[in-house]
């Protein structure tokens, strides 16, 4: 017995049973990407040498370690998204479309975690 | 059977390629070259949060000439990516489809990419 009405349990789901989240996730990471992607590159330019000492203090500045974890996020969900939608469309069986799908959205946390790890690491983690 | 003016399905064998055509699977392209470019993004902030002799093992394969290439590519891929997803988004809000303005926008896309990759590494 729920408390939801029919309707309220239906509302923008849809037959696809998901709705329109996968959608709009990956509108919303668009713009996020576009902003802190364009962000990230403007900041690589203004960068004099490249040297570890530079990156990491630029990195440790509490603006920039937030705003990388962001990007950092939007992007892995981005990806995640759209490599998904490139799976379904081109992998056939469902054997290997949902092991894709699987070992593909495990990849993306790996690598966003081992980013998020590093950020923190240099940005709170103290002297190199 | 007669189907003039009827849309026929695209047999990308033997389709002349529409410049839309072009820019949309760049787009899907251009997104898995960043999927691994994400994987490489991970890899430098793995690098710069180790330690000296981390980092310079990953600066020295960025400044070797595959390293370069794929820098570049990464980049090219990110400022297309940008210019299409824009042009997506203005689709999604219902503008732009027409096909005239379809066909100029995707140009346009294709020459902002060499524009914006060209003048990044050029700037950096």
């Amino acid at each position: 017995m729920s408390l939801r009405s029919p309707l309220g349990r239906v509302l923008g789901h849809g037959s696809a049973k998901e709705g329109t989240g996968h959608f709009w996730s990956q509108r919303l990471t668009a713009i996020s990407n576009a902003v802190l992607g364009v962000w990230f590159l403007a900041a690589m330019l203004g960068m004099e040498s490249f040297t570890q000492a530079e990156l990491r203090a630029w990195i440790a500045a509490p603006v920039n370690a937030v705003l990388l974890t962001l990007l950092t996020l939007s992007l892995a969900r981005h990806a995640s998204l759209g490599v998904q939608v490139v799976i379904e469309d081109y992998v056939h069986g469902p054997l290997m479309k949902v092991s894709s799908l699987i070992v593909m959205k495990f990849a993306h946390i790996v690598v966003a975690a081992a980013a998020l790890f590093a950020i923190l690491k240099i940005a709170v983690g103290g002297a190199a | 059977m007669s189907n003039h003016g009827r849309p026929l399905s695209p047999h990308l064998s033997v389709y002349r390629w529409p410049v839309t055509m072009a820019a949309s699977i760049s787009h899907r392209a251009s997104g898995l070259v960043l999927a691994a470019g994400l994987v490489v993004f991970a890899w430098w902030l793995v690098a710069l949060a180790g330690d000296a002799a981390d980092y310079r093992a990953f600066a020295n394969l960025a400044q070797s000439i595959p390293g370069r290439l794929a820098l570049l590519a990464f980049s090219a891929a990110f400022f297309y990516h940008l210019a299409n997803g824009i042009r997506h988004l203005v689709w999604d809000l219902g503008y732009g489809f027409e096909l005239p303005t379809a066909n100029a926008s995707a140009w346009f896309v294709f020459v902002l990419t060499v524009v914006l990759t060209a003048g990044f590494w050029v700037a950096l």
